[in-house]
């Protein structure tokens, strides 16, 4: 009998701890498959950062090391630059990247360092119990905004990829969707394309993937979807924002 | 063997190269800046990477990923860069990675001046960021010991899977000396089966700080801890000058020392009997040293360019046997001999000896 599926060898199938309705496990998933598609599991060394997603050294099945809270682009640049010949993928989510974590994202990003950062944006801090991020959006409730976020108390939400696009030292920007089959088969295709760049020694990519947080958002998986959609999609619209790769022969 | 005449951030930097630092990550502070340009000059022509860093902040936890992916890596700055280091350095003593870390020090608290000072004492010995876990501390006296330190430093990081910290100052930083570099250095290449370097034919490797299982996080505290009380028995370092006779044992480190020497050699030719006792490892600190020399016909007297750090160690030493004096400058101001002289003949006056 044909296998027609089953687990990417970079991933352990150590049970996840997400919560349902959690899209983690499926980007999880996609950074799997495309280090398979691409064979450099043992060429590859990935950066679980802090926040939902810390717990990834325990799913990906390739060398992990943990960061401190928004560092995993130091992090990743200390390995490159002493390993250049293999792969470092960074993982992060929307509060370690887009607020602690800004100024080595955009460093990283100016030098133009030849990684690949996942970013993960679910407009929420999920592992601390749903407070405002970076991300959330203008009337959204956390538990820290707890009448919804307003631009007076808070501001308003970073879009990194139009921001990150400003940089003449990134190579692809792109943001994708996890919330259908459609969008998930897209964020595969970014993805994949990512680890490509590097490996073409061709620079800073990065991929954000709108995600979900059923639990802090209260709402069910399906309700999240839905919500994504129709309220993170207008805001952070999906599409390419930067990609040089063709220009510099990948 | 050629003497040559440098500056001990120069030597220092020199000396990690000869040491095999593959990697250095910066971020400009004075008075180190002579050891990122050193680096930036020499490490990309010699095998090795530079990179400034946009922070001390990112440049420490650069310092984590190319320890742990098992090269030879350094950082230095000064004292309020040492401050933004703190978390990753915690980080770094947990998951037991290997570098060098050297702090230049400057005057405080706060952005405080960039005069020479020996304030960071308590931070770099008893901890410094967050948890359970020390640091291997060497204090270089001369430009010869801030280049033979670092090498030691990188060997004793390698060996016990430790952050060493090189604890200088201003002045040793800035001042020029002949110094002596030991040709065809043999550098202890130390295999490293758990550094991440991509997991070909074996297990993935995890280099990590979080264990929320307290069960589990215990038994690795006790291990960290275990380590520590080994590092105390093996590595402790020290020099001691006419201390056999002495009723009247100056105790300082680095630059205080050198002070402290001429202040003893005067009291000397006054025919006071005075030594000196001089920690080289900051941590572990020479304990046992001191408590051996501690009786009732003796008396100690610390001198520190701080507000009073190094002499609680010393006191804790002593532990009641003997009176514990202590003389200071602060502020970046630096002891003169006549300033310990004073107080080295007050004690006299005041003691029966």
């Amino acid at each position: 009998m044909d296998i027609v599926f089953q687990r990417p060898e970079s991933m352990t199938g150590e049970q996840m701890h997400y919560c349902p309705g959690c899209t983690h496990g499926i980007i999880h998933r996609l950074v799997g498959e495309a280090i398979d598609d691409l064979d450099i599991r043992e060429q590859t060394i990935g950066i679980a950062s802090v926040g939902c997603s810390v717990f990834a050294y325990d799913y990906f099945n390739c060398d992990m090391q943990q960061a401190s809270h928004g560092r995993a682009p130091a992090v990743a640049t200390g390995i490159k630059r002493v390993l250049p010949d293999k792969m470092v993928f960074a993982y992060q989510g929307d509060g370690d990247l887009a607020s602690i974590g800004m100024a080595e994202i955009v460093h990283a990003a100016a030098r133009s360092e030849n990684i690949t950062v996942i970013f993960v944006n679910n407009a929420i801090y999920g592992m601390t119990s749903g407070q405002m991020a970076p991300t959330t959006l203008i009337g959204q409730k956390t538990t820290t905004t707890p009448r919804g976020r307003t631009v007076s108390e808070a501001g308003y939400p970073i879009k990194m990829c139009e921001l990150l696009a400003t940089l003449d030292g990134v190579t692809y920007l792109e943001r994708v969707s996890s919330h259908d089959a459609k969008h998930i088969l897209q964020a595969k295709r970014a993805i994949k394309k990512a680890f490509e760049i590097q490996q073409g020694g061709k620079g800073f990519a990065m991929v954000e993937v709108l995600s979900t947080c059923s639990v802090n958002w209260g709402m069910t998986p399906i309700e999240s979807m839905d919500w994504l959609a129709d309220n993170m999609i207008p805001y952070y619209p999906l599409g390419v924002f930067k990609d040089v790769s063709v220009e510099e022969g990948v | 063997m050629a003497r040559k005449l440098m500056r001990g951030n120069d030597a220092l930097a020199e000396a990690a190269i000869l040491a095999g630092c593959k990697a250095f990550f910066g971020y400009p502070i004075t008075p180190q800046n002579e050891i990122p340009a050193y680096m930036a000059d020499q490490l990309p022509l010699r095998g090795g990477v530079y990179l400034q860093a946009e922070s001390e902040v990112s440049a420490i936890n650069m310092v984590y990923g190319a320890a742990g992916a098992g090269a030879r890596v350094m950082t230095s700055s000064s004292s309020p860069g040492i401050s933004l280091k703190q978390e990753g350095i915690s980080y770094i003593a947990a998951a037991e990675l290997p570098c060098v870390i050297v702090n230049v020090m400057r005057c405080g608290p706060g952005l405080g001046g960039i005069h020479p000072s020996q304030g960071d004492y308590f931070q770099a010995v008893k901890g410094g960021g967050h948890g359970d876990y020390k640091l291997i501390v060497l204090a270089p006296g001369s430009v010869q010991e801030m280049a033979d330190l670092t090498i030691l430093a990188f060997d004793l990081a390698d060996k016990w899977r430790n952050p060493v910290m090189i604890l200088a100052d201003g002045i040793l930083g800035q001042m020029m000396e002949p110094v002596v570099f030991e040709e065809d250095l043999k550098i202890n290449q130390v295999e490293k089966p758990w550094a991440t370097t991509g997991a070909i034919g074996r297990k993935p490797n995890i280099i990590n700080t979080l264990d929320i299982v307290p069960e589990s996080l215990e038994q690795k505290n006790i291990a960290l801890l275990t380590k520590y009380d080994e590092i105390r028995k093996q590595e402790v370092r020290w020099q001691e000058i006419h201390t056999e006779d002495a009723d009247l044992i100056l105790v300082a480190y680095g630059t205080s020392a050198r002070v402290a020497r001429s202040a003893m050699e005067e009291a000397r030719k006054k025919g006071l009997k005075v030594g000196l006792f001089r920690p080289i490892s900051l941590y572990p600190f020479p304990e046992g040293e001191i408590s051996r020399l501690a009786s009732s016909k003796t008396e100690f007297l610390t001198i520190e360019m701080s507000s009073g750090q190094m002499v609680e160690d010393v006191r804790l030493a002593v532990n009641g046997k003997c009176p514990v004096h202590f003389t200071n400058r602060l502020g970046g101001m630096v002891p003169t001999v006549e300033d310990i002289l004073e107080k080295i003949e007050e004690i006299y006056e005041g003691s029966d000896h």
